[in-house]
């Protein structure tokens, strides 16, 4: 039981003073991401079936390590940040802190992962043609 | 925050039904929502039957029948019964709305009728409507201005002023909010429909000089930033506004300072 005003009450802490970007950037990931994907789609498609040799060789072409880097940094910015919205709206307190700091977690870990597999893939391609010659 | 089940003290058991109208032939069946705070015991739904002979067209004239001749301990606000005050804002047959307009023959099968939802409830039909409130006027809705005051009037043209037209008509009937699940998880913080859509209103009022400010006031994660555009708000409205396409324009403005 708390003695607070109704005024008090609704006007609580006040504005953050943020919110703005976090919907800028949600706006514009959107938009990169219904280019992106669709075009990622395609591009992974192609590889599927293939040896091992030629899915490392087709993921070390620059434009298919670029997108599947392009589409891996925009998508899990937008995964957490969308994941960040949907757990304000549905937790609170300690439990929504902690739920949001594991989604930024996950989606930095999945990163790191996915640029980590493009850059082995690479540099194994680039090895193998250095040692052919 | 989420609730997906009702606390053990409000979930709802069948009440009491009434006796039907007798030698009546054209009869209706309406189920209520009752709840007394000071019997201490869950809430109900009462079953009433009326003469929709002898009734008016309007779910309040309904209402009103069933106070003045059946219950007269049933328990609901109205006033102006033209949909100007907003008073008789109560959820029917799934919908928020106002009773005083929304017509019987607009329901289908028996009606059912339940207080705005996801409001603490005074009694019966009555929600409590301070935080609703309070939360409009955290707002501001009125002229903020900080030039001297003209001689005659704050002058306004013919096209500013029909910048408003959608917006002042709002009676605050809290209907949209209410039907909005993010003001059900987050009334705590989230503004909701009504007080944004209000907050527009004064935003796009070309004669208000607190622009920067009330853009400020809003700039948060939760006071404007809730909205997901569900869009429950401007499907409810019973006055045919836009809440929804306010707070878009709210959101726009807002980019247009950063970008």
């Amino acid at each position: 039981m708390r003695y607070l005003t109704d005024r008090k009450r609704a006007v609580g802490k006040g504005a953050s003073g943020s919110g703005t970007e976090h919907f800028w950037w949600m706006t514009m990931s959107s938009v990169a991401l219904a280019f992106l994907v669709p075009v990622f789609v395609f591009v992974f498609g192609s590889a599927i079936g293939g040896t091992q040799a030629e899915v490392i060789a087709h993921f070390s072409r620059p434009f298919p390590a670029i997108l599947t880097g392009l589409v891996t940094l925009v998508g899990m910015r937008h995964f957490a940040k969308g994941a960040q919205v949907m757990l304000e709206d549905y937790t609170a307190g300690t439990v929504r802190k902690a739920l949001v700091i594991t989604v930024y977690s996950l989606s930095y870990l999945v990163t790191a992962m996915v640029l980590y597999a493009l850059g082995k893939m690479v540099f194994m391609s680039t090895a193998a043609q250095m040692l052919n010659q | 925050m989420v609730q997906f089940t009702l606390p053990k003290n409000s979930k709802i058991r069948v009440g009491k039904t009434w006796p039907r109208p007798e030698g009546a032939k054209n009869v209706r069946k309406f189920m209520i929502y009752r709840w007394d705070p000071d019997t201490g015991e869950n809430p109900r739904v009462d079953t009433y039957f009326l003469d929709m002979d002898r009734c008016g067209p309007m779910v309040l004239d309904a209402l009103l029948k069933i106070k003045n001749e059946i219950d007269p301990t049933l328990t609901f606000r109205r006033s102006c019964r033209e949909g100007i005050c907003g008073s008789c804002a109560m959820n029917i047959d799934g919908i928020n709305t106002l009773a005083c307009i929304y017509g019987l023959d607009e329901v289908r099968g028996d009606v059912r009728i339940y207080p705005l939802p996801h409001m603490p409830v005074v009694k019966d039909l009555v929600p409590d409507l301070t935080h609703f409130y309070a939360q409009h006027a955290s707002i501001m809705p009125f002229l903020q201005t900080k030039t001297n005051r003209p001689e005659k009037e704050w002058r306004q043209s013919i096209e500013d002023r029909k910048k408003l037209d959608g917006l002042y008509e709002c009676v605050m009937c809290a209907s949209c909010s209410t039907s909005c699940p993010s003001y059900w998880w987050n009334s705590d913080r989230y503004l909701g429909p009504a007080a944004l859509l209000h907050a527009y209103r004064w935003i796009i009022d070309s004669r208000d000089e607190a622009t920067g400010e009330r853009l400020d006031a809003l700039e948060d994660p939760f006071k404007l930033y809730r909205c997901h555009t569900i869009m429950n708000c401007t499907k409810t409205c019973p006055k045919g506004l836009n809440p929804a396409k306010a707070i878009a324009e709210i959101k726009k403005l807002m980019v247009s300072r950063h970008v």
